[in-house]
């Protein structure tokens, strides 16, 4: 079996973003970037499958500008086989990402697609979804457990009220959650290795799928600061402050 | 034209989170039609009906919406949309879900998580984790779009009587089985709507630890939480995770115990009213944003605020 991992590149979860001035967005100039985090979790799951002989090639794949190939290449680092990169300078949305990813799942035949539950930059939560849907294919999303069978995946799902198992047919898309798996570190040996390890360029226009942006950022604001509170003493003094000045006991 | 909102029920009552999204819907376009899919989800149809700013219902009853597998809900929704500008639904585990699926195949491209409706077709929705927020404007001929249920109050529930509709089933592809759901009970608020919220960290250090929390949510009427690490740690289920990839709440009273402060859970509850931060590490983040600061080790301070919870003649509920 294939499986095709899509990997974004994000600004690092742990930056403490900076809205500019003007409105136009964040400002990303000399940002840390690295992949958005579940999207290791995928390429983890990925790669353990390989590992166990259930998988034979993990396919990673990003559409980004040209540094979005670090994402690829660490993909590369930690066991994946191969990389595409399909170039694009400008941001694509969701719906386009998807129409992207079907072209090369029609291209690639992957029995499964994994990919991030969520890119933490939009806070989207589509991309897998709608993917799912162009090929008409099931879908598991928020994934905390997979367990791959011949024709099937049964899969555990982390929903409001709790859990939820499912078995879907392959092929099939399963979006990723952060408790799925531990992704590990590449190793400097492996990071050596997968420089000689192919990843094929595309250009995302030459793909001849529409990828017209519908949504307009009118602007980019930050949100209302909260005032900084009081440190208190003691816990009477809080109980104090909840019921008799914040009111809310 | 109108829009059509998915509601979310247990096939048995109507999620509260949908009165949330009805009344961001209305702000779209007055004429709000719901459809009600399930099996043997009459009495949704009817609790939906009364809901005063519902126009119209669409009533869908068969085994195959049982479970809201979304392989097979979205072509039943995407038939309906026909006829329909705005699609709407929640922005919870069940929206998500589907609505993308909706979207991809009206080749619309969805909005999601809206905080605000300025009009037919602009939204306000938070970005990275909510450390910014976007006005976008969708130009697309329909609209798709999740709302996020905590950004809005939840429409009153009686007093109108919307005609009932049948609508018939749309085709399933069988790709996907339900196999079963474990849900966690519990006696107390539920976390998006309590009015109190007390979450714990990794400070907790233990599931055992979790019973010094229950017993203050217990006298405080509270809903409980957790961080991320707290459940990766399995101190607690998923289900109490609050933040960026867990839940959003805005109780009028948020106390953190033993957690940091990392923006992806503040992502989940820095909207609160007011906020109360435990932490024994003095520079912990979670102070800058808390009403009340308490800077004390956890195992000493939260049995003192049961005592003195105790002492109280009246708690509000
Ligand atoms: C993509 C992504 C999404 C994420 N989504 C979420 C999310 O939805 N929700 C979420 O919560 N996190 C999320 N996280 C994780 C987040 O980054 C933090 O790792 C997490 O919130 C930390 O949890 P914590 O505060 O409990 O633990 P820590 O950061 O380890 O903090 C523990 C705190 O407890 C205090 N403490 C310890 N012992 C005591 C004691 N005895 N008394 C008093 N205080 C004590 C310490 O001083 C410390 O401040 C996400 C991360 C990523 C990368
Ligand atoms: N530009 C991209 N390149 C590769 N994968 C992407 C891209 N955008 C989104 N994805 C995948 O889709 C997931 C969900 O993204 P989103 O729908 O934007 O929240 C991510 O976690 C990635 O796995």
């Amino acid at each position: 079996m294939k499986v095709l991992v899509a990997v974004k590149r994000v600004i690092d979860y742990n930056v403490q973003i900076r809205v500019k001035e003007d409105g136009s967005g964040v400002h990303t100039d000399n940002v840390k970037m690295s992949t958005n985090p579940p999207d290791d979790n995928a390429i983890e799951e990925a790669v353990k499958l390989k590992e166990s002989g259930k998988v034979k090639e993990v396919v990673a794949i990003t559409i980004g500008e040209e540094k979005a190939q670090e994402t690829v290449r660490k993909a590369l680092a930690v066991g994946a086989d191969r990389g595409i990169h399909v170039k694009t300078d400008s941001y694509i949305e969701p719906l386009g990402i998807a129409k992207i990813l079907k072209k090369v799942v029609e291209k690639e035949k992957p029995d499964m697609v994994f990919v991030g539950k969520q890119a933490i930059d939009d806070d989207c939560n589509q991309t897998g979804q709608m993917l799912a849907a162009m090929l008409n294919w099931s879908q598991g999303t928020f994934a905390s457990k997979i367990n791959l069978k011949d024709k099937t995946i049964e899969m555990v799902r982390e929903i409001d009220e709790g859990l939820e198992t499912l078995e879907l047919n392959l092929p099939t898309v399963v979006t990723c959650d952060l408790r799925l798996n531990e992704p590990r570190f590449a190793s400097l040996p492996n990071i050596m290795k997968a420089k000689k390890k192919p990843i094929e360029q595309m250009v995302a226009k030459d793909l001849g799928v529409d990828l017209t942006n519908r949504i307009e950022q009118l602007k980019v604001e930050e949100p209302p600061k909260r005032k900084g509170g009081i440190k208190v003493s003691n816990v009477a003094e809080l109980i104090n402050k909840l019921k008799n000045e914040a009111k809310v006991i | 034209m109108s829009v059509l909102l998915v509601a979310e029920h247990d096939n048995s009552n109507l999620k509260v989170f949908t009165l949330n999204a009805i009344s961001a819907a209305s702000k779209m376009d007055a004429d709000v039609h719901v459809l009600v899919a399930g099996s043997g989800c009459e009495n949704v149809s009817k609790e939906v009906a009364a809901v005063p700013l519902v126009k119209k219902v669409l009533f869908c009853d068969s085994p195959n919406y049982q479970n809201y597998l979304p392989e097979n809900l979205a072509p039943l929704v995407t038939k309906l949309a026909e006829k329909y500008d705005h699609i709407v639904a929640s922005a919870n585990t069940f929206g998500k879900n589907f609505m993308p699926r909706v979207a991809a195949t009206l080749d619309v491209s969805q909005v999601s998580d809206v905080t605000k409706v300025n009009g037919a077709d602009t939204f306000v929705r938070p970005i990275y984790a909510g450390n910014a927020f976007a006005t976008v404007k969708s130009n697309d001929k329909k609209k798709c779009v999740t709302i996020r249920p905590t950004s809005f109050d939840p429409a009153p529930k009686t007093g109108g009587s919307a005609q009932v509709e049948k609508v018939e089933a749309a085709d399933v592809p069988n790709v996907s089985k339900f196999i079963k759901r474990e849900e966690t009970k519990s006696e107390r608020p539920e976390l998006g709507t309590a009015r109190v919220v007390i979450s714990g960290g990794r400070g907790m250090e233990s599931a055992d630890n979790f019973k010094l929390i229950t017993a203050i949510a217990d006298k405080l009427n509270a809903a409980i939480g957790a961080s991320r690490a707290a459940v990766d740690s399995g101190y607690i289920s998923n289900d109490h995770q609050v933040g960026q990839t867990g839940k959003v709440v805005v109780p009028d009273l948020y106390i953190a115990v033993g957690i940091s402060g990392a923006i992806q859970h503040l992502a989940g509850m820095k909207e609160s009213k007011v906020i109360v931060a435990i932490n024994k590490d003095g520079e912990a983040p979670i102070f800058s944003i808390a009403d009340y600061g308490l800077e004390a080790d956890l195992f000493k301070a939260l049995p003192e605020f049961l005592a003195e919870l105790n002492k109280l003649n009246t708690i509000q509920k």
